[in-house]
């Protein structure tokens, strides 16, 4: 095993310090700057597809995995990224304003359901998030002189500072750069005073508020910063998808950013991006087993959902921690080879988290 | 580190469902000195704690600490005061480290501005930096450097009762509030406490309330006892005093009167 | 301009759908007590009811209440199976990935009804056809009124097992506290099971009188979802809060859907938004605090 000799704070608040880190998020990163040398268009549309997915997974984890707060709506924040970047740049407005201007509005509208939500508890935010995921899609959808209703909405073609951006390539190295952003601020959010604050709400309401944490401002401000983020992940979806129709963004949408966290590991960012690799290649793997499973199972079109709920089953029963638990697992088996215990992994769990007073 | 000040509790009333849970209760604090409050179990002694960091709302009374009357603050603003508190039972934050407890301990004397924090700028950096050497300085006091980066779920019983300790003193209270610092400890453990709440008032000049059985604990390091039972002060006096009080040692042992 | 005879039309067809939602309440409030879980999957154990009493009945070549009674029962042992297979095995998780598990149960239910018994719209034919003349002009629907009856006689029911007989007085029990049940030699693993059971054993029910009126297929799962809604509206902690506020729910909804077509089937969200703005716990709230 390999120890860390730790000498100075820096050690505890920098990324990266170790060298085996430091290899594996630069194969990584070289892979990623230069997959548009040789991926095919397909491939690498794909890959421009998963990389928005983790910008979404991320911004649900941040409200999820990291402050406890179950949203089953995020795919609202989606669709209200996706119509308004597509509604803002079909009225001539800038790339750059308009991005900043969805996000803006999306943090709003996050804030505000997060000052409802930081009154309730648990299921009950789940469920009003739910309701407000189907009042958006309603929105949507009759909204006809603003979002063109069910028939759908052409969004124009990417164009930042006069130039376009239309080829995948192109694309491929915007969402890029968005995600590396993402990932360094939401990384750096939990190094810092703000992040630690909703990792306090998420354990312990109680305490939080004891030591001085504001847990309704820290709510609405999780909501806020997740919401932002899910609608920049709206904003380039919507150039990935170049078409937009309301029933998108639906329930199916929201469990799918739910299974990316949960299947990835809630409480990592890498969950979540480890959740995008493994919904993008779903499909593959369905459209591989509609090939193999007779045709009474594989034609039907319920196969995609039934899957996912499968998996989401499989895993919190047989693995919560994920595919991030699993993969840290693995590491620690090959550093401490051959001295590895099981039982390292093994946690309390506790019973009955509410002690009933009536 | 704020100067202690007086805490005042006056005419406290709160009711549960016709239960009068506290009732009338008035005490001060004086700065420097250790009370503990004393009673029989379901006496109210919690209730007073969980009505001085604001959990609930009293009935009737008023608690002042210092010039700050605590009942026009919110929960979240109590600590701001000067007042930092552990739980009866525990309440860390259970799926991060040692670290990151002690750090949020520090809440009250960060800013966290989302934007700043986003982007980590160097003063975000410098900021950390700092609080780190001020958690560090805690986890010496404690002895808890072994656990420091340990997940508080992978800890013992005794562990997360420091860890919870440390982290009430990382708010650099200059009132401390413990709810049974030694109940589940044993004999040693219990001992260590001991002196670690003389170190606390001694070195850190903080003010101590703590309820507390155990009568040993409570002889070496209490100033005053307040006893408590069914809402209502018994007796406030001295160790020595409340052991020979009859009706302290009617309420804990059933004698009639 | 709209009559007394269609307000008095109106209202009543809410009620009888109020108390639909109210049936399908019933259930999760019941296993939300005993465990303290969510189930978001309930409306689709009503779905699952009333495909289950659809095929019973091809199979018994018609007969409605033998086939209701088996389709009950059957769903009741897939609850039974689920809390005994699954749920008990994640007790301790957090309650994120509990509501997560649940909402995936609902998607594989749908998919695996859809797989059995096609995606079409099918017809489940009852004894409660014809309409029942009021007063002159106003009639209603024997099916509505055969799921109020069937509310107050399941209220009744319930009521008269939780507090009469051993089996249901031992739950109670369980849900103050498990641990104290255990050791009391309450065999609290199972009872919970049980629980489970009936709660989908009374969705299952619900799905087979609702037949007349949604038609059987997939999608009326969903209501399970408005179900849900009414529940906070009135307060989830308490048997009594959840049906009061589903009755609230089911009442509005005609009326909405009437002066606002536009957001028809959203008018039970927007009310439990409103509520849930103004009074968090619902209107009949129940404490549920933690204690320090």
């Amino acid at each position: 095993m390999q120890i860390l000799f730790k000498t100075r704070y820096e050690d505890d608040i920098g990324f990266l310090v170790k060298t085996g880190e430091k290899v594996r998020v630069g194969m990584v990163l070289a892979f990623l700057f230069a997959a548009p040398l040789f991926l095919q268009t397909y491939y690498l549309s794909e890959l421009s597809l998963l990389l928005v997915y983790a910008i979404a997974g991320i911004g649900l984890m941040i409200l999820t995995g990291y402050t406890g707060q179950v949203s089953f709506g995020h795919a609202a924040f989606l669709g209200i990224g996706a119509y308004c970047h597509a509604i803002l740049i079909s009225h001539g407005v800038p790339f750059t304003v308009s991005v900043v201007a969805t996000m803006i509005l999306c943090g709003l509208v996050g804030m505000a359901l997060g000052r409802s939500a930081s009154k309730m508890h648990g299921f009950y935010l789940a469920i009003a998030t739910l309701a407000f995921l189907i009042l958006v899609e309603t929105l949507l959808g009759e909204w006809v002189s603003m979002t063109n209703g069910y028939a759908g909405f052409a969004v124009p073609g990417m164009k930042i500072l006069g130039a376009s951006l239309g080829k995948a390539w192109q694309q491929y190295y915007v969402n890029l750069f968005f995600i590396l952003l993402v990932i360094v601020g939401a990384a750096n959010l939990f190094r810092s005073p703000t992040g630690r604050a909703f990792l306090a709400v998420r354990d312990s309401e109680l305490s939080a508020r004891s030591l001085g944490v504001n847990v309704e401002w820290v709510k609405i401000q999780s909501f806020g910063v997740s919401a932002a983020i899910t609608g920049l992940a709206g904003v380039l979806l919507a150039h990935q998808l170049s078409y937009l129709s309301p029933e998108v963004f639906g329930v199916l949408e929201s469990l799918k950013l739910m299974l990316m966290i949960v299947v990835g590991g809630l409480g990592s960012i890498l969950g979540a991006v480890f959740g995008a690799i493994l919904i993008s290649v779903l499909p593959i793997v369905i459209s591989f087993l509609k090939d193999v499973l007779p045709p009474a199972v594989g034609q039907q079109p319920g196969l995609e959902p039934l899957l996912f709920g499968v998996i989401i089953v499989l895993f919190i029963v047989l693995e919560p921690l994920g595919i991030y638990g699993r993969w840290m697992k693995i590491r620690y088996f090959f550093e401490t080879f051959p001295y590895y215990r099981k039982s390292s992994f093994v946690r309390q769990k506790s019973y009955l988290k509410t002690e009933r007073l009536r | 580190m704020s100067a202690p000040q007086t805490l005042s509790v006056r005419n406290l009333s709160i009711m549960f469902g016709g239960v009068h849970a506290v009732e009338d209760v008035s005490f001060d604090v004086n700065p420097g000195e250790v009370l503990a409050i004393i009673g029989p179990n379901g006496a109210g002694k919690s209730t007073i704690f969980n009505l001085i960091s604001r959990l609930y709302e009293p009935s009737n009374g008023s608690i002042r600490y210092g010039d700050a009357d605590l009942l026009a603050l919110s929960p979240h603003q109590i600590v701001a005061t000067g007042i930092a508190r552990t739980f009866q039972n525990i309440e860390l934050f259970e799926q991060t480290t040692v670290l990151q407890n002690l750090l949020i301990g520090r809440h009250r004397h960060m800013s966290a501005n989302v934007f700043t924090n986003f982007a980590f700028l160097p003063g975000v950096r410098k900021s950390e930096l700092e609080h780190r050497r001020k958690v560090e300085d805690i986890i010496d006091l404690l002895e808890i450097a072994q656990y420091r980066d340990e997940r508080i779920a992978d800890l013992s019983y005794g562990a997360r009762k420091n860890v919870e300790l440390a982290r009430a003193l990382c708010a650099e209270p200059s009132l401390l509030l413990l709810d049974e610092p030694a109940s589940g400890l044993n004999t040693e453990e219990t001992d260590d406490v001991g002196f670690w709440l003389e170190d606390i008032k001694h070195d850190l000049g903080v003010t101590l309330v703590m309820i507390e059985h155990d009568m040993n604990l409570v002889g070496q390091v209490a100033d005053r006892v307040l006893a408590i039972n069914e809402g209502k002060v018994l007796a406030c006096g001295t160790p020595d005093e409340i052991r020979d009080n009859k009706a302290v040692q009617a309420a804990y042992l059933g004698v009639s009167q | 301009m709209l009559q007394v005879n269609d307000i008095i039309h109106l209202a009543v067809t809410g009620l009888a759908q109020g108390c639909a939602y109210g049936l399908i309440a019933l259930g999760f409030v019941l296993i939300y007590k005993a465990t303290e879980v969510v189930n978001f999957a309930h409306g689709e154990f009503m779905m699952l009811g009333a495909f289950a009493v659809l095929a019973w009945s091809e199979f018994l070549g018609g007969s409605f209440w033998p086939a209701f009674v088996l389709g009950c029962l059957s769903i009741g042992v897939v609850g039974y199976l689920i809390d005994a297979q699954i749920m008990r095995r994640i007790i301790g998780q957090s309650s994120a990935s509990i509501f997560i598990m649940t909402v995936a149960f609902g998607f594989i239910f749908r998919s695996l009804a859809g797989m059995i018994w096609g995606w079409k719209t099918l017809f489940l034919s009852t004894p409660f056809g014809g309409k029942i003349e009021i007063a002159d002009g106003l009639s209603i629907g024997v099916d509505r009124v055969a799921i109020i009856v069937a509310t107050v006689l399941l209220c009744g029911v319930l009521y008269l097992f939780f507090s009469r007989t051993r089996y249901g007085i031992a739950m109670q029990a369980a849900s103050q506290n498990q641990l104290a049940a255990y050791y009391m030699g309450i065999p609290v693993k199972r009872l919970v099971s049980i629980t489970w059971a009936i709660g989908a054993m009374i969705a299952a029910a619900a799905g087979a009188l609702l037949a007349p009126i949604t038609m059987v297929d997939t999608t009326i799962g969903f209501l399970g979802i408005k179900a849900l809604a009414g529940a906070i509206v009135g307060g989830f902690g308490s048997i009594p809060g959840a049906l009061l506020g589903c009755l609230l729910i089911g009442i509005v909804e005609p009326f909405a859907d009437y002066f606002v077509p536009e957001i028809k089937g959203v008018s039970a969200y927007i009310v439990m938004l409103v509520v849930l703005f103004i009074r968090p716990q619902g209107l009949i709230s129940q404490t549920f605090e933690k204690k320090v």
